[in-house]
């Protein structure tokens, strides 16, 4: 038994130093940019990608192919990520910094399959000097045997935390780094170039990253991005056992893990629910239940900069800015089109078309949950997609089990989710600063690794159906009929939101988001209205997903639930302005048609060289040049373009282009006018309370 | 000097080489028709003043007046919007506040400006190391100890749980060690106890004795006027005065009547 035990712990403990390494690495950037860096695992994976393809594919010596893919291209994508975005978001807020990754996270992976290829990646090769990791076995014969791959773990990992160790001693570039977190400014007025250090921070954090990924790889059978997801999971967790703080405790924490995990496996029956469900499970269990006993979690360290001061401060809200006339004909201008459009959608669009469009109004209604939860209750919560998931289970348990209408169905499905969330809140509503958005990681992850696949949840391997909604005579089956239905559940649930934030709730949740201890001290609760908004948006959530599933005609969780869609969706509503409503309408409707869109565009060429195979020349050779997998591509890159502007703009791009465009707008006024500070202008200045 | 100058829209940039001329050299620093502003908000307009070798200026005014971003633009920590800034008769307008730092400008901003989740020998070695190397590190140490004191008994205490008095000495202990050309000393009285603030202008007074100039931005126009040769009255983005004017006469131009400095009250907002 004993010796049992010893033998599990040792099988744990590569894998620990793996959790450890991503960790610690998560731990530098937090300490030395405020960056809790998620697309980290995106970045372990690029690198374990770039391993596999020069030392498999291209068969490069063992030690060139590790340079290129731990030494080089692992802190390159460190000094991308702080020269293009980060550089521009340091003095931000916590929350533009955690979005600003989970959109590297989801934009990382795609860029990668762009270069690479998406074709699988199967049996990634060993950190070591072999093709197969069991082709070196040592200590031969013995119980504690490791293979290839688990020497190289131990070995790099002790190389790294003596570097690290070395870097960190008294008075080196550690304690700069340390510093820069923070007060850049503090910093400089010491003399040292705080950019420079926080480029050495983004570079060495991001090796470590690249070392993880490459060490970790050989235990996948073949090389999937999602599978970084889960081992984020695990670094995170080690991360809150040191408090996202210390160092040698949060190492000590991952290697515990890791052995923690290899107990499981070898002692647990491995038929039992504990097996499928406990095991898969236990990284979010712990790291959930870290965040429910660790008290640290429930007060924020964000430390001010004390020279914050310097920035300039935030803009204005754009609809302060605009003088009521205007105001008046922006609505006026937003329902015209919104009319027009709809109009367009039930008598032009084809059936292909209306469908793209109608799902693009359903996913809305999920989307408006995001800008009820995160933009008015200013809680970060990336479990909005498995909300959404847990009305659609519902909705489908409902109507298939005991017939119940759909529509009433698709009520109880947005009250269960409700529920769920309120579950939920009680201890996420309390915790500070980032640690929200882990709670609600590690609960988003549990459920789609342990409960979404059991049958009393989702009704097992093949996805329960759900009817169209009919309403005494009228019947909701046909696409133009659904869409008529989903905008009106979109515009009254939008209006709800819009009441929500406008009335005391939104007032309270406005006071809290300036400052919680003025708000307390004024007399409001800063638990009560984050909580009416955080369980008001599992419902909103809840029943998007039970429209969803009406309009797909099945909860698939696969298709329309993850969590991986989840985080796009977040990111997207949060780049587009995540405090309006008008952002998740046109998230979610550019979420479907522009993708759609793209491909005609870049299928076109072909289809129109098949169709004119008279052309040639210049034109065919262009035509023939240009590829339908572009589409993908430059999707990401406006991707891509979306997270600068969002890493400059933090109000949101929607938001920042309305501010840009109202003040043309008056500066043509006052233009036409011609001399001096009209109404317009003057009303600008006093909103903006300059002088200049 | 023991005019009372104009307002600041009649004074002429052309002070500098006239002060060349009284043989002081080139000034450690030059502010010539600053303007600086916060995103749309515009704090200064068109400030201009001097900072000779081994001279202690004041910069007093009312809240809002600009003095801390006077402060913050001397110490390159905000970049002027238009005008020069000149050290040592080197244009340094667009440079980063380390250059700043590295030139020997020092910068004690106002409030809490230690880095709280260092020790407070990390502090200072973080200050210290660069300048001193591992070699001279142990004897700047010993210095800034033997400045303040009460430092040395809380080396490995964070500098975040230091009393406001603690915090501030630190801070100047960070700065003076280093011998800076001038060192800007922002509302060091602020809540802090009368023995302390006596304690820390003692020391002002010995690095002024020492060489190094200067720049002490004040609310509490009597600490100002103990230690300044010079003034320098902000009001409203704008120098008013400026040179050796009496206490009633700097009282007269920042409240319109005389009246006691310790009574100010808040007359706008700063930004």
């Amino acid at each position: 038994m004993a010796g049992e035990i010893l033998e599990y712990a040792v099988r744990g403990v590569p894998i620990g130093c793996v959790f450890a390494l991503m960790a610690v690495g998560l731990v530098l950037t937090y300490k030395t940019s405020g960056v809790f860096n998620l697309a980290f695992a995106a970045q372990a994976y690029t690198s374990a990608v770039v391993f596999y393809e020069v030392r498999k594919e291209h068969e490069w010596p063992l030690l060139p192919a590790a340079l290129l893919a731990v030494v080089v291209v692992a802190p390159l994508i460190g000094v991308i990520l702080d020269r293009f975005l980060y550089r521009y978001q340091r003095t931000a807020g916590s929350l533009a910094k955690l979005i600003t990754s989970l959109g590297l996270l989801v934009a990382i992976p795609e860029i990668v399959r762009l270069i690479f290829g998406s074709g699988s990646k199967k049996n990634p090769p060993a950190l070591w000097w072999v093709k197969r990791t069991d082709d070196f076995l040592w200590p031969q014969g013995s119980r504690f045997v490791l293979d290839a791959g688990q020497i190289a773990t131990l070995a790099f990992t002790a190389i790294a935390v003596t570097g690290l160790a070395i870097m960190f001693s008294r008075g080196g570039i550690g304690l700069r780094m340390r510093a820069v977190v923070e007060s850049p400014r503090l910093v400089q007025l010491q003399g040292i170039d705080a950019s420079r250090v926080s480029l050495a921070s983004w570079m060495l954090s991001s090796l470590l990253a690249g070392l993880a990924g490459v060490l970790i790889a050989p235990l996948f059978a073949q090389l999937n991005s999602l599978d970084f997801f889960t081992l984020l999971v695990a670094a995170i967790a080690a991360c809150v056992i040191g408090s996202l703080t210390n160092i040698v405790a949060t190492f000590i924490g991952g290697i515990g893990l890791g052995i923690l995990q290899a107990e499981l496996a070898g002692f647990l029956p491995t038929d039992s629910i504990l097996a499928t469900g406990l095991r898969p499970g236990l990284p979010f269990l712990v790291l959930f239940g870290l965040l429910l006993f660790r008290r640290s979690a429930r007060t924020s360290h964000e430390v001010t900069d004390p020279l914050s001061g310097v920035d300039p401060p935030p803009p204005p809200p754009a609809a302060s800015l605009r003088p009521s006339w205007m105001t008046m004909g922006t609505r006026v201008f937003a329902v015209t089109v919104a009319v027009l459009g709809l109009v367009l959608a039930l008598f032009v669009l084809d059936e292909f078309w209306l469908s793209v469009v109608t799902s693009g109004v359903v996913l809305a209604v999920v989307l408006l949950s995001i800008v009820l939860t995160t933009g008015v209750g200013g809680t970060i919560s990336l479990s909005q997609a498995a909300f959404a998931a847990i009305g659609a289970f519902t909705t489908a348990q409902l109507t298939t089990n005991f017939n119940l209408s759909v529509l009433v169905a698709m009520v109880a499905g947005a009250l269960v989710a409700a529920a769920v969330g309120a579950v939920l809140s009680l201890p996420i509503i309390r915790l500070a600063g980032i640690y929200p958005a882990l709670a609600t990681l590690a609960f988003a992850l549990m459920f789609e690794n342990v409960l979404a696949p059991l049958s009393w949840v989702s009704g097992g391997a093949t996805p329960l159906t759900v009817p169209r909604p009919l309403v005494g005579p009228i019947d909701f089956a046909g696409n133009r009929a659904f869409l008529l239905l989903s905008v009106g559940i979109l515009a009254v649930l939008s209006v709800a939101v819009i009441m929500i934030r406008q009335g005391t709730t939104g007032r309270f949740l406005d006071a809290i988001r300036e400052s919680e201890p003025a708000a307390s001290a004024v007399g409001i609760n800063p638990i009560r209205p984050r909580l009416v908004a955080f369980v008001a948006g599992a419902g909103v959530a809840g029943f998007g997903g039970g429209l969803v599933a009406s309009f797909n005609g099945q909860a698939n969780y696969a298709a329309n639930f993850t969590f991986y869609l989840g985080l796009v969706w977040l990111v997207l509503v949060i780049t587009a302005g995540f405090r309006s409503v008008q952002a998740a309408i046109i998230s979610g409707i550019f979420f479907y048609v522009l993708p759609q869109l793209l491909d005609r565009l870049f299928r076109w060429p072909g289809n129109y060289l098949t169709s004119n195979p008279e052309v040639s020349g210049v034109t065919k050779s262009v035509l023939d040049f240009i590829e339908p997998e572009w589409s993908l591509g430059v999707a990401f890159i406006l991707f891509g373009f979306g997270a600068l502007t969002y890493a400059k703009h933090p109000e949101g791009i929607i938001e920042a282009q309305t501010t840009k465009s109202i003040r043309k707008v008056l500066g043509w006024i006052d233009k036409a006018r011609g001399k001096g500070p009209t109404p317009a202008s003057e009303q600008l200045v006093t909103q903006v309370g300059g002088g200049r | 000097m023991s005019d009372v100058s104009a307002p600041a829209e009649a004074r002429l940039p052309t002070e500098a080489p006239a002060a060349d001329a009284d043989g002081r050299g080139v000034p450690v620093l030059r502010f010539d028709d600053v303007h600086a502003a916060y995103g749309p908000f515009q704090a200064l307009f068109g400030v201009s003043f001097e900072v000779h070798r081994a001279e202690a200026l004041a910069l007093i005014g009312p809240n809002g007046a600009g003095k801390t971003t006077v402060a913050r633009v001397a110490s390159g920590l905000l970049a002027p919007s238009s005008g020069r800034v000149e050290v040592d008769g080197q244009d340094f307008s667009d440079r980063p506040a380390q250059a700043f730092a590295l030139a020997g400008i020092a910068h004690g901003p106002e409030g809490r400006s230690v880095f709280a989740t260092l020790n407070v020998e990390e502090n200072l070695v973080l200050a210290f190391r660069r300048q001193f190397g591992r070699a001279g590190l142990r004897s700047a140490l010993d210095r800034a100890y033997e400045l303040f004191p009460a430092l040395s008994q809380r080396r490995r205490q964070n500098a975040g749980s230091l009393s406001g008095g603690e915090q501030r000495m630190l801070t100047l202990a960070r700065v003076l060690v280093l011998e800076p050309k001038l060192l800007i000393a922002d509302e060091l009285s602020l809540g802090l106890a009368p023995i302390i603030t006596t304690e820390i202008y003692k020391v002002l007074e010995r690095i002024l004795e020492a060489g190094t100039a200067l720049l002490v931005v004040e609310q509490h126009v009597d600490h100002a006027l103990g230690i300044a040769h010079r003034v320098v009255v902000l009001e409203r983005g704008k120098v008013a005065l400026s040179g050796q004017p009496s206490r009633e006469e700097i009282l007269a131009s920042v409240f319109g009547q005389s009246q006691d400095a310790s009574m100010f009250g808040d007359r706008e907002a700063a930004p």
